[in-house]
C-alpha cells in the first residue's frame, strides 16, 4: 500500500510511496512499446479463444471460428501425402507385377517403396538385407518356402504364414517323433540320408552306407510325397528344398533330427490390413529383386 | 480487512491457504472438463480388459522398465501414423492402471507391436536382441524364460483392478487361474477364453512351468490390436 508519496530530491520524480525498511523506489512507468506488446498479446489469446476449440461447455467445447482439430490437420496432411504419391502407387495398384517390373521408372519407385517398407516391416525378421536368420527365412538366395515368382511372393506377404488369416499358407508336417510315427532308430536313419542330399555330413562322421541305404527307403515311404523323391522340395504345399545347403533351422544333423521329430512351425504375420495394397506390391517387387527371385 | 495484502504478506500461513486456493482453481479448471467433455475417451468398439496373463505380462512390462525406452503412443503426426499405424485412442489405454504413454523412444514405439511379428520372434528377440537387430541398443531379457511365472493370486489382482473400474466379470475372477493356463498352452482349446478376451494370442508355455517370458509376449502380442479401424470411421473418433 502507497503510504507516503513523496519528490525524489535529485530526480525530481515521484517515489512509489513504498517503504522497504527505509528504502524507497521512484516510480518510472514501464516503457510504452512494452505496454503496448502486452496489450497486443492479450488481444492475441482472445483471438486464440475465438479462432480454436477453447472454452469447455459441459458435456462439449466450443469448436473454434476455424474448426480446426490435430486429427483432421493429420488427415490433411496424410492426403496431401497421397496426392504426392498417388501418380506412382495408383500405378502400381493398377499394374500386374510383370508390367512393372518392364517399366523401368515405375519399378524404380516400386523398389524405393519396397526397401523403406522392408525396413521398418520386415527386417526385424529377415535382416536388414533380407538375409535372414535361422528360424527366419533367407530372401537373398534361390531357396522359396512357398514359391519365389511375384505373385507367390505377393501372396504370401499378403496372408502370412499360419498367421491366422483364412488365406494363409499353412503347412503342417506330421510330428514323426513326437506322435510315434517313426521309430527313433529309423529317424536317425532318414538324418543320415538327408544329410547326404546336402553333403550335410562332417568329414569322419560319415553315416554308415547301411544307414543311408534304409534312410532312403523311409525317405522314399514317408518324407518323398511332400519333398520330392530327390528332397527338391514342392512350394505348392510348404515342404522345404532338403536337397539344399540353405534350411530354415540350420544344416547340423541334430537339427534334422528335431525336425523330423517335432518340427518346427514358423509363423509370418499377414500384412493385409496392415500395409495398403501398393505398399504389398512394391514389397514383392523388392523381395524379388533381392537375388533369388524366380 | 481480513484480505488486505498487509495483512496477508504477513501471516504466512493465511499465504500458503490463499495461494493453494488460487492454483487449486487454476487446476481445477484445466482438469474438471476432462471429465465431463463427451469427446475426451473416444466411443470404439474393441477395447476389452487384459486377459490375466497379458495383465500379468503386462506387470512384467512395468517392473523391467521397458517404458523407459520404449513409448506407447503414437502421436497424430504424419511421419508416427506412416510407420507406426493408426494414431493411439484415449480409450485403447483406458484398462491401463498406470498407462504406458511413456515419453522416450530409446527403442520404437509399441502401441501397435502385437501382431506384427511371431510368438517365436518375440521369444528369441527378448532372449538375444542383437541376434535379430544387430544395431539394437535393447539389453537381453533372456532370464525372464527362466523364472517361473507367479500366479496364484491373480484373481486378487483382477478384484483390485476392478475396485479402479476395469471391467472384469465374476467369471473372469473365477477362471483367472486357469484363463492363464489356457493361454499359455497354445495346442489347448481357445474358444472360451477368446469369446471373453477376443484377440488374445496364446503362447507356447510349458504346462506347470509357465514363465515371466510368456506372459510378457502375450501381452506384447495383443499392443493395439483390439481396436478394428477398418471399422471405425473418422466420425467416430473425432476430438
Amino acid at each position: 500500500m502507497p503510504t507516503k508519496i513523496e519528490k525524489d530530491a535529485l530526480t525530481g520524480k515521484e517515489t512509489t510511496g513504498h517503504d522497504w525498511d527505509g528504502i524507497r523506489e521512484l516510480n518510472t512507468p514501464v516503457p510504452r512499446w512494452w505496454l503496448y506488446v502486452w496489450l497486443a498479446t492479450i488481444a492475441w489469446g482472445i483471438a486464440l479463444f475465438i479462432l480454436y476449440p477453447a472454452i469447455p461447455l459441459g458435456r462439449t467445447a466450443t469448436a473454434g471460428l476455424l474448426g480446426y482439430t490435430s486429427h483432421g490437420a493429420l488427415d490433411k496432411s496424410l492426403r496431401a501425402l497421397q496426392a504426392e504419391r498417388a501418380p506412382f502407387f495408383d500405378k502400381i495398384e493398377a499394374t500386374s507385377l510383370e508390367d512393372i517390373q518392364k517399366d523401368p521408372d515405375l519399378l524404380s519407385v516400386a523398389l524405393i517403396a519396397g526397401k523403406s517398407a522392408f525396413a521398418n516391416n520386415c527386417s526385424p525378421c529377415h535382416g536388414p538385407s533380407g538375409s535372414g536368420r535361422p528360424g527366419f527365412p533367407n530372401l537373398e538366395d534361390d531357396v522359396w518356402l512357398w514359391g519365389g515368382t511375384l505373385d507367390q511372393i505377393k501372396q504370401t506377404i499378403t496372408y502370412g504364414v499360419r498367421s491366422g488369416n483364412p488365406d494363409a499358407h499353412v503347412s503342417d508336417m506330421p510330428h514323426f517323433g513326437a506322435d510315434n510315427l517313426l521309430p527313433p532308430d529309423d529317424i536317425q536313419a532318414v538324418a543320415d540320408y538327408v544329410s547326404t542330399l546336402y553333403g550335410g555330413q562332417q568329414k569322419g562322421t560319415a553315416p554308415a552306407p547301411a544307414s543311408v541305404e534304409a534312410g532312403a527307403k523311409i525317405f522314399g515311404d514317408n518324407c518323398a510325397p511332400c519333398h520330392g523323391d530327390k528332397g527338391q522340395g514342392n512350394p505348392d504345399v510348404g515342404a522345404p528344398r532338403l536337397a539344399s545347403a540353405t534350411h530354415l533351422y540350420g544344416n547340423d544333423r541334430a537339427t534334422i533330427v528335431h525336425q523330423v521329430t517335432l518340427p518346427r512351425q514358423g509363423v509370418m504375420p499377414a500384412w493385409t490390413g496392415r500395409l495398403d495394397d501398393a505398399t504389398i506390391k512394391s514389397l514383392a517387387l523388392y523381395v524379388h529383386s533381392l537375388g533369388g527371385g524366380q | 480487512m481480513f484480505l488486505k495484502q498487509s495483512t496477508i504478506e504477513k501471516n504466512a500461513m493465511l499465504l500458503i491457504v490463499l495461494t493453494l486456493i488460487t492454483v487449486a482453481i487454476g487446476g481445477a479448471v484445466e482438469i474438471i472438463p476432462l471429465f465431463t467433455v463427451e469427446t475426451t475417451v473416444e466411443h470404439v468398439k474393441g477395447v476389452r480388459p487384459y486377459s490375466p496373463l497379458e495383465q500379468l505380462g503386462r506387470n512384467m512390462y512395468v517392473r523391467e522398465g521397458c517404458y523407459l525406452c520404449h513409448s506407447q503412443q503414437i502421436r497424430s503426426l504424419r511421419d508416427e501414423v506412416e510407420r507406426y499405424g493408426h494414431y493411439s485412442l484415449a480409450a485403447e489405454s483406458m484398462y491401463d492402471h498406470p498407462f504406458q504413454w511413456g515419453s522416450e523412444r530409446k527403442g520404437p514405439d509399441l502401441a501397435r507391436v502385437g501382431g506384427k511379428y511371431s510368438n517365436d520372434w518375440h521369444y528369441a528377440h527378448l532372449k538375444d536382441p542383437p541376434s535379430l537387430v544387430p544395431e539394437t541398443l535393447m539389453p537381453s531379457y533372456a532370464f525372464l524364460a527362466n523364472r517361473v511365472l507367479q500366479y496364484d493370486r491373480v484373481a486378487d489382482h483382477l478384484k483390485t483392478l476392478r475396485i479402479v473400474n476395469v471391467p472384469y466379470t465374476d467369471e473372469d475372477i473365477a477362471k483367472a487361474k486357469s484363463d492363464i493356463e489356457t493361454q499359455a498352452n497354445a495346442d489347448a482349446d481357445q474358444a472360451e477364453l477368446l469369446k471373453r478376451y477376443p484377440k488374445a494370442v496364446a503362447v507356447n508355455g510349458k504346462p506347470n512351468e509357465i514363465t515371466e517370458m510368456d506372459a510378457l509376449v502375450a501381452y506384447l502380442q495383443v499392443l493395439g490390436t483390439m481396436v478394428d479401424f477398418a471399422d471405425a470411421a473418422q466420425e467416430k473418433l473425432k476430438q
